[in-house]
Order: structure tokens, then C-alpha cells, then sequence
């Protein structure tokens, strides 16, 4: 795999050329912003709240931390209206760890997004953990330095966001829960459209392949290019849910490139020993006596009690605009 | 029919692939029969020709190569001061240097192998929002720049006797050689030019006819 470099904009605002010592140099282009997520594959990123949970990440061996202000199960239980965590909390947590150090913005808030960008976080996630502030258009990536994750369900939502600039993608789960049946079922959803787009690309009917792009709404060439990679054009993590190290090992045999881990972690009773065995466990998914290693390191009892998501009151991978 | 060689890609984390495919084209371009392998494991390690450490996070990838595997890190060090030929790229690099610290923290618990004498500075320009793309004048490669790809990269701060200079930018060193051992602070792998994925494959032919021969 090499980087796919297929843009949707001509003349994005984010990049930007400098001249350092008489020496031309250009920051966030697309294989700039692509490059850092392919950097973060295999590897797991850890949402956290503090600087102690943060050294606890980095300690685990996560490849960055997700800052937030709530956990997304906390949010769940507070209600009300979850926005983007202290620009302090994101600065002390700078000071405090070297690597990466991604924040979640409200979906469609340009202006948190920018906070967040000249605050100098490593990405930025538009999530629908926190509640959307735009219900009629997401954040257009291009504009920003900073590369950005965003959530999808489907293909189509995949590849509007990858449209709309964003340079990572997280299949969704429902945060917070617990249970990654939801983060499963988009996976599998991901992956079979891809074959099917894959086998229209290699009977080579590019009739088929435009209709389609019109389903999806989205640019044919980058229809195209998913069908020719048999594979989404960024890194793609899974997210949702993830609560053990089988979860993560699971997540990864269904062709993930990464985890993501939200509340499974310091929602436990044993984070630091469960962070580093989820670790492990993304890793080595395809060792089965690895994983069950991993899973000796965690004690279910300490596990977090999780949801059901049948009677959710609050679906938030539903949240924000549909299009 | 020409030498083959057994390139290995340490396969824990970072952009693996990336590295597979650009040693494979490498090869391809060099009419060398090789195989790339990704190795995770010291067994798997044991029974390569030569290395590649790739970009990622090296933290992450320190972390694991000490706890699992076999204790990964110290079979790479004992077979690299054994002379096998290795590269390490960004995070790959940290993890070969003798010291490094992080331009903001300072020092790390991060384990690192010693084997290569330099002293890396971690995230020497920045964060991400500082990544940038530059050419990069390389004296070895002639007069055709290189794309150089710097995401969150370190910069090497101290060389020893025995290490020279490969690359510099803004008179900051970013690519060393000693011995058997390349530390880039770019990725080479990302910037869709092999010349420097051949300069290492052309060093482990020659390690591989120097072994022969003894």
C-alpha cells in the first residue's frame, strides 16, 4: 500500500508554503496529512480526559491520545451538550507526552476546529460524540493544516468525508457502550461494498461504476480509486465499543487498520494493565496465543458494565447532517 | 540468475506496507531477486539478510518490541553489531540512535537499541502542523533532488567518529550511514523515489558478497 493521493479540491487552503532559510518548503498537503494517519497503523489511540490518563496511554504504548472533555460513556450519562475539551487540559497534556495528541471538535464547527488547529493538536476528530453544531454540512477539511478523522457507517459516508478533505476515517460504533456489535456491523457493511465496487472495476464497466457514484453522492474518480485499491483511499481505524483486548483483535482480523479505544479503557478498573494489553492484542490479532495473553492481563470483573444498544436514548452514530 | 536477498520489515506498527512496496519496487528496478518479508517475531528476524525499521510511532513500537516477541529489540541489536544491514526510517532511526530526547519533554523512558552513535532530537520541528515537504540535496544521489518527507520528524542533533553525513537540511543532519546501518529523518518510502530504498538494497548485496567470501 502506498499513500493514495486522489483530491476532490484544486487549490486546497490549508497548504501552505513557507520559505525556511531560502529553502521552499510546503506543510499540509495531502501526503503531509495522509502520511501521519498511515503512521498511527497497527496501533491503537486511546481517548482520555487527563494528564494522568495520558501518561498512562503513552506508557501502554498507544500511537496517540484522543483528548476530550467527557469519556463518551460520561457524556452519555450527562446529557446536556457535549463541546470540545479545555484548551488547557489539550496544553498540559501537550507538555506532558510525546506522542500524538488528536481532539474532537463538534461536527460542522469551524470555529472549533480552528481552535483546536492553533492550539497545535496532531488531528483533529469532527465526531458525533459531541453534539453536532451544523446539521446541514460537515467541516470542508481543505481549509485546515491540521488533518482530520471522521466517522462513517457506510462507503458512502466514507468517501464524502475523504471528499470533504479529511485524511482518516473511523468506521463508527456506538460510543460509550461497550459493545462492539455496532462497530462490527459497519465494518462489514465498509468492506462488502468495497468488494462490490471492487468486481465492477475489474469487469471494467465504468457505466455501472458512474450510477454508482451518483448512489453514493459522491466524485466518480474517487469511486474509481476505491475500486482500484479494493480499499478505502486513507487509513481506517475502528471505533466503538472496544472494551478488551479480544475486541481490538477482532476489530483488526475484520481488515481494520487500527483501533480506536474510547471508554473500555478508563471506564475499567485495571486501565493501565487492560491499556497495554489491547496493545498487544491490535498487534499481534492475527496470534491467537498473543491475544489470549492479552487477555489473561485483563480480569472481567473489571471490565466496564456496558450498554445495550438495542434501547439506546441517544443513537450518536446517527447524529449530524445526512448527506 | 542474480543474488537474492531476504529483506525484513519490522512489522509492529507504523507504515509498514509502505516500506514492503517501496523495497519491492526497489528490487523490481534493480532486477535484484529478492523477497521482502514483514517480520514481528526475533525467530523471524533470525533468518533475514537485513532490515528495514520503519516510520511510526516510536514509543509505540519500543514498547512492543520489548515486551513481545521474544524481546525483538535486543535480537535487532545483537544481529546489527553482527554487521547485518539495517535502515531505520523517522521512528526507526530513534530507535537505533545511542540517545534521544524530545524537543519539548526532554528525556524518555523509551528503550532504544545504542547501536547507531548519534543523538536524536524528538519532533525537532514541531507538530504535525509543522510536517512539510521539502528537496533535499543528497551528495551520494548526484545532481536530481529527493523529496524529502518530514511528518513529526526528529533531526540528529550529535554524530560520533565513525557516522557520516548522508543528507542535511538547513545545515541540520537528516540522514546518516555507519557501517551497516542508514537513519533517515524522512520517509523515504512515502516520497515515490527508491533511489534511497536501492542505496541500502545495493549495501546488503555487498554485505551478503563480503560474507560469502569469509
Amino acid at each position: 500500500m502506498t499513500i493514495s493521493l486522489v483530491a476532490t479540491e484544486l487549490d486546497p487552503k490549508g497548504i501552505k508554503f513557507t520559505n525556511v532559510e531560502n529553502t521552499h518548503i510546503v506543510r499540509g498537503t495531502t501526503l503531509v496529512k495522509r502520511g501521519f494517519a498511515h503512521m498511527q497503523k497497527h496501533g491503537v489511540i486511546m481517548d482520555v480526559t487527563n494528564v494522568e490518563q495520558s501518561l498512562i496511554a503513552e506508557d501502554a504504548g498507544a500511537v496517540a491520545v484522543m483528548v476530550l472533555d467527557k469519556l463518551p460513556y460520561d457524556v452519555r450519562k450527562a446529557g446536556g451538550v457535549a463541546r470540545t475539551a479545555s484548551i488547557k487540559v489539550i496544553s498540559d497534556i501537550m507538555d506532558a507526552i510525546t506522542i500524538p495528541i488528536m481532539a474532537k471538535c463538534r461536527i460542522g464547527h469551524v470555529s472549533e476546529a480552528k481552535v483546536l488547529e492553533s492550539a497545535g493538536v496532531d488531528m483533529i476528530d469532527e465526531s458525533e460524540v459531541l453534539t453536532p453544531a451544523d446539521e446541514e454540512r460537515h467541516i470542508w477539511k481543505w481549509d485546515y493544516t491540521t488533518p482530520f478523522v471522521n466517522g462513517a457507517k457506510n462507503l458512502a459516508e466514507a468517501l464524502r468525508r475523504i471528499e470533504e478533505g479529511c485524511a482518516m476515517i473511523r468506521t463508527k460504533g456506538e460510543p460509550g457502550t461497550g459493545n462492539v456489535a455496532e462497530a462490527v456491523t459497519h465494518i462489514k457493511i465498509v468492506n462488502n461494498e468495497i468488494r462490490r465496487i471492487r468486481s465492477i472495476y475489474q469487469d471494467q464497466d465504468n457505466q455501472e461504476l458512474i450510477k454508482l457514484a451518483r448512489d453514493l453522492k459522491v466524485s466518480f474518480s474517487l469511486v474509481e480509486e476505491t475500486a482500484r485499491l479494493g480499499r478505502l483511499p486513507v487509513v481506517n481505524f475502528a471505533a466503538g465499543g472496544v472494551s478488551t483486548p479480544a475486541d481490538a483483535a477482532f476489530l483488526m482480523n475484520l481488515g481494520c487498520d487500527g483501533v480506536f479505544v474510547g471508554s473500555g479503557i478508563f471506564k475499567a478498573n485495571d486501565a493501565a494493565q487492560r491499556a497495554r494489553a489491547i496493545v498487544l492484542a491490535t498487534t499481534y490479532f492475527d496470534n491467537i496465543k498473543v491475544v489470549v495473553e492479552a487477555q489473561k492481563m485483563v480480569d472481567e470483573k473489571k471490565s466496564m458494565l456496558g450498554l445495550d444498544t438495542k434501547n439506546l436514548e441517544l443513537k450518536m452514530q446517527e447524529r449530524g447532517p445526512s448527506t | 540468475m542474480k543474488d537474492e536477498v531476504t529483506i525484513g520489515i519490522f512489522g509492529v506498527q507504523g507504515d509498514v506496507e509502505e516500506n514492503i512496496a517501496a523495497t519491492q519496487e526497489a528490487l523490481r528496478h534493480m532486477k535484484v531477486r529478492g523477497t521482502v518479508e514483514l517480520v514481528r517475531y526475533s525467530e523471524e528476524i533470525e533468518k533475514i539478510d537485513s532490515l528495514i525499521l520503519p516510520g511510526g510511532e516510536s514509543t509505540a513500537i519500543s514498547t512492543l518490541a520489548t515486551i513481545q516477541g521474544g524481546g525483538t529489540l535486543q535480537t535487532i541489536k545483537r544481529l546489527v553489531s553482527n554487521g547485518m544491514p539495517v535502515m531505520g526510517t523517522c521512528a526507526g532511526m530513534i530507535m537505533l540512535s545511542r540517545r534521544a530526547y524530545d524537543r519539548v519533554i526532554g528525556e524518555t523512558k523509551q528503550q532504544l537499541m545504542g547501536s547507531l552513535d548519534i543523538v536524536v532530537e524528538r519532533n525537532a520541528f514541531g507538530r504535525q502542523n509543522d510536517s512539510f515537504e521539502a528537496d533535499l540535496e543528497i551528495p551520494a544521489f548526484g545532481k536530481n533532488t529527493f523529496r524529502g518527507i518530514f511528518i513529526r520528524s526528529p533531526i540528529v542533533r550529535e554524530i560520533g567518529k565513525g557516522v557520516d553525513k548522508i543528507a542535511e537540511f538547513n545545515n541540520k543532519i537528516v540522514a546518516v550511514k555507519q557501517q551497516n546501518i542508514i537513519g533517515t529523518a524522512f520517509h523515504p518510502e512515502l516520497s515515490g523515489d527508491d533511489r534511497l530504498h536501492r542505496y541500502f538494497i545495493s549495501m546488503v548485496l555487498d554485505f551478503k558478497k563480503n560474507q560469502q567470501k569469509s
